[in-house]
């Protein structure tokens, strides 16, 4: 059975000037033991959209569609049912680590405090635990006894990693789990989640602003613009053949060291990023977008196949899709 | 010709009641019309060189020279060096006061220096960084811009002062992923038209190899490899380059290193690499007859010539070996 | 640009006024002020000032109110509600003066600690520290005793003795702005101290330092009172003299009410509507409380 299924999922935020969408319409739906990149950059929805599979979106939000988690409605769910799922089936990995975590408190017992909130551990099993997972993070066992102040940036990130998996969930949402980090932690904590999703069979959702970073970690890519998925796809495809321009924006942002093309020409896109509030008619992207029609600023465009429909399903939301591929 | 240089240049501050030894003898040149990349992790002490190279920070040996005239520290001397030296930061947003309008942001500079046309300066200067027509953005307050925008705006806050160099300290880390090649490409631009010259700080090493020229890259207070990118990104000598080119999303056998941080409190003997590096942990070091050396032998502080450049005693000694029997390596 | 500057900062002040109304208490309390400093400001206007001469008073000594004398006289037989309006002056007056010192201090003091590093900051901290735990009261009033009895010695007492709490505040927020990295920026466009602290430092302390005053207005008319109670007044009628020539003759036990209740309810209310118009203020300006509420 499909671990995650989201169907048709909408966000949007009440404020007092207006109702602003940040999610609008997404379907997608992993596996276990599959690892999804979604990426995209601020004002897309992609933060929102982790936030929303555990229901952690503040009260102004107001959401509709179906968040499946085995098959159940994360939506409707009871309080005391949601709570379970909170850590014990799937947790969060949040950005900035040196905030998540409590400054006064010993590292060992923030690990361990899921296992006792939800009653899976105590006492000295607790501390076993705690110790095995410092390991499975690459982290020495006497570490649990420390504060997060006595720890790097890309050891911090290990302990929200452990305390995420503290409860053996089947689903992790990293949102830019490695943004603030170096190359070299970035890589570490890059290779801690690969083997971590290989060895125990968990589904990942990985959310980042770096393509190159997704593809290179996930098996599936679905590239966000303005609240709406526009391309998905095997992540090979999407990153190297973007059959959305917007993808193809994202994937040249960051340039392949060693690749004469990019040498002295960065690439970029013009305009700003969309403001939720005020989204350009048709297709969102048309504002920014290199191949524009003159269709585009009045119709929207759905999902279409991209791909040669032999291999993974690969959809971009583009007029110029159907041209090439019929 | 050399514009901004750093000559050996050491700066230390107290931590914790150690010595922390954060810029530990580097020689950095940048010349004019080039642009330069200071490659290096956090805490390698590249932010500190730049804040020196500013006047910002003042070294506690060694000089900084503009022009080939060394810098004093008289705030009539550091004024006058402020107009030729300009600093970018890497967080647009905290880099502007919200208080102050687009126009108050640019005229700050020309407003310190008392330049005459203020108006056509901050005008001039936000259309070079790219916000035309430029009216339209002097009543704007920062919130009311993109991230790109902000970042648009704190350059021309720099072009104001008419400066031949830009330091710009990781000036797209923050930045959204398309707007990126689009700061990068005015800084280029801004080469191509005003011969600006500029140092760009960052981790990032697909920053270097879009824009600059010459990278150079830290680590731990020094500077271990340098010369142009197409070289040493391409065919890198010392193993902390090859290390931090091999973790790169596309790369295809990543050397992750292991080990803690680097601590400029704590800066081991002979090669500061030697703890963390993987040639002498494969072996290959010891191969050449170095491993000893690298322990113990202290490396010599690069110069700031152009040409490709390593402190590193196993890509000496295979260099040297190059050199004896040139026909067998060639094959 | 001029133009559009002009009204925008109009557009602020409309905001700063609409959010400043949803204070209810701010609008009690900015009421009761507008009352006290009309009565204050119009006292030569409506009254004769003769009335306030002993040798020239002419009711009978500690009378009850009557018509001639709403709120009584007191013990020279001068009327308590004549004294009530001139001291409202003078309470008023050393209130307001003795606050914009002790800011004008404090907020030098604040903004220069927090600026400087070094021995120029420990100095400054060091000399604020000890004004801090000096008992304020006792040396105001050895201060009035020195220079002697007038207003403007009693605003000297109060305005050194009590700027200490206000320089640690906004020393503690001229730390939090210097660490904004706009203060890097605009060093290296060359900027210096002066123009770091009047261009970025100063405009960011000024909502906290205006409330801030208006507290201490408050404080500084009580101040003044137990001064004034105490011995060591202005030489003036103000509230506070009042008070303690109400206590001198007796008045709370011989029952005349009218001498001590006046006097004492006019403080109250005051110092009461100054708090309520700080606390508005501090909400509206505050960033960080108007994202709480």
């Amino acid at each position: 059975m499909t671990l995650l299924e989201l169907r048709d999922l909408a966000v949007t935020y009440r404020g007092e000037t207006g109702d602003v969408p940040a999610v609008r319409g997404v379907s997608l739906g992993l596996e276990a033991g599959e690892a999804l990149g979604v990426a995209g950059e601020s004002g897309s929805g992609k933060s929102t959209l982790a936030m929303s599979l555990l229901r952690l979106l503040p009260r102004n939000a107001s959401v509709s569609g179906e968040i499946l988690l085995d098959g159940e409605d994360v939506l409707t769910m009871s309080w005391g049912r949601l709570r379970a799922v909170r850590w014990a089936s799937a947790s969060l990995v949040f950005q900035g680590a040196q905030h998540a975590l409590n400054p006064v408190r010993r590292i060992g017992d923030q690990i361990a405090e899921p296992l006792r909130v939800h009653g899976m551990a105590t006492g000295a099993e607790a501390r076993r635990r705690v110790t095995e997972l410092l390991e499975q993070v690459g982290l020495p066992a006497w570490r649990a006894r420390g504060y997060p102040h006595e720890l790097s940036g890309g050891q911090r990130q290990r302990v929200m990693i452990a305390m995420a998996l503290a409860c053996s969930p089947r689903l992790i949402v990293a949102d830019e789990p490695t943004t603030a980090l170096d190359v070299m932690i970035q890589a570490q904590v890059l290779s801690l989640i690969r083997s971590l999703i290989a060895e125990h069979g968990i589904g990942l959702i990985m959310i980042s602003h770096d393509l190159s970073v997704l593809a290179s970690t996930c098996d599936r890519l679905a590239v966000m613009y303005a609240g709406r998925v526009v391309e998905s796809g095997p992540s090979r495809e999407v990153f190297t053949g973007g059959r959305h321009p917007y993808s193809r924006a994202l994937a040249e942002a960051f340039p392949t060291v060693g690749d004469p093309a990019s040498r002295m020409a960065p690439k970029g896109l013009g305009g700003d990023p969309p403001d939720p509030a005020h989204l350009p008619t048709g297709c969102s992207f048309h504002p920014r977008c290199p191949v524009s029609l003159v269709s585009c600023a009045s119709e929207p465009v759905e999902l279409r196949v991209a791909g040669d429909g032999t291999g993974a399903p690969h959809t971009a939301a583009c007029v110029h899709v159907s041209e090439e591929s019929r | 010709m050399t514009l901004l240089e750093a000559r050996d240049v050491r700066v230390e501050f107290a931590s914790r009641g150690r010595r922390a030894r954060a810029v530990d003898g580097v020689n950095l040149a940048v010349g004019e019309g080039e642009i330069v990349a200071l490659v290096g992790e956090s805490g390698c002490g590249k932010t500190t060189l730049a804040r020196t190279l500013l006047g910002l920070e003042r070294p506690t040996s060694g000089s900084v020279h503009y022009g080939g005239v060394p810098l004093a520290y008289s705030s009539r001397a550091l004024r006058a060096h402020r107009r030729e030296v300009q600093l970018v930061l890497q967080d647009p947003t905290g880099s502007l006061n919200p208080r102050h309008t687009v126009y108050e942001a640019v005229a700050e500079g020309p407003r310190i220096h008392r330049l005459p046309g203020e108006g056509d300066l901050v005008a001039s200067a936000l259309s070079r960084a790219g916000l035309r027509p430029p009216e339209r953005f002097f009543d704007r307050h920062p919130h009311e811009l993109s991230g790109g925008q902000r970042q648009r705006v704190v350059i021309a806050g720099a072009l104001a002062l008419e400066p031949r160099v830009l330091v710009a300290d990781e000036p797209v880390a923050s930045l959204d992923a398309s707007v990126r090649g689009e700061i990068l490409a005015l800084l280029l631009r801004l080469r191509a038209e005003l011969g600006l010259s500029a140092l760009v700080v960052t981790h990032d090493l697909g920053l270097a190899w879009n824009i600059a020229d010459r990278v150079a890259v830290m680590y731990l207070g020094r500077i271990v490899e340098s010369g142009p990118v197409e070289r040493i990104l391409t065919s890198p000598s010392h193993p902390y380059t090859q290390a931090l080119l091999s973790v790169l999303p596309e790369s295809r056998s990543p050397v992750v290193l292991g080990g803690e941080p680097p601590d400029p409190t704590r800066i081991p003997a002979g090669c500061r690499f030697h703890p963390r590096c993987q040639v002498l942990a494969s072996g290959a070091a010891a191969e050449a007859g170095v491993d000893g050396l690298c322990a113990s032998g202290e490396l010599p502080v690069l110069p700031s010539s152009a040409g490709s450049q390593v402190a590193c005693h196993h890509a000496e000694a295979r260099s040297a070996r190059h050199e004896a029997e040139p026909e067998t390596e060639r094959l | 640009m001029s133009t559009t500057a002009r009204t925008r900062r109009r557009a602020a002040l409309t905001r700063f006024r609409r959010q400043y109304a949803r204070q209810r208490a701010g609008l009690y309390g900015v009421a009761i002020l507008l009352v006290a400093v009309l009565a204050a400001l119009l006292a030569p206007l409506l009254t004769d000032p003769s009335g306030m001469d002993v040798t020239r008073a002419t009711g009978a000594r500690m009378a009850p109110p009557s018509m001639d004398f709403p709120l009584g006289t007191d013990e020279s037989g001068r009327s308590v509600a004549l004294m009530l309006l001139w001291g409202a002056r003078v309470s008023l007056l050393i209130g307001f003066m003795s606050a914009l010192l002790s800011m004008v201090i404090g907020t030098v003091f604040g903004i220069a600690a927090g600026h400087f590093r070094g021995w120029v900051a420990a100095v400054l901290m060091r000399v604020t520290d000890w004004f801090l735990v000096l008992p304020a009261l006792v040396l105001a009033m050895v201060l009035a005793a020195i220079l002697g009895g007038s207003p403007f010695t009693i605003i000297l007492a109060i305005g050194v003795t009590s700027w200490a709490s206000t320089a640690r505040l906004i020393r503690a927020q001229t730390l939090a702005v210097e660490a904004r990295p706009y203060i890097e920026r605009s060093r290296a466009l060359g900027a210096g101290h002066w123009h770091v602290m009047t261009r970025h430092v100063l405009p960011n302390v000024a909502p906290l330092v205006l409330a801030n005053t208006t507290l201490m207005v408050a404080s500084a008319i009580v101040t003044e009172s137990t001064l004034a109670f105490l011995g060591a007044g202005s030489g003036q009628v103000s509230w506070g003299t009042m008070l303690r020539g109400s206590y001198d003759w007796g008045a709370a036990t011989s029952g005349a009410w009218w001498y001590v209740l006046p006097p004492g309810l006019c403080i109250i209310a005051v110092v009461l509507a100054f708090t309520l118009c700080g606390r508005a203020l501090e909400t509206v300006l505050n960033p960080r409380l108007r994202g709480a509420s």
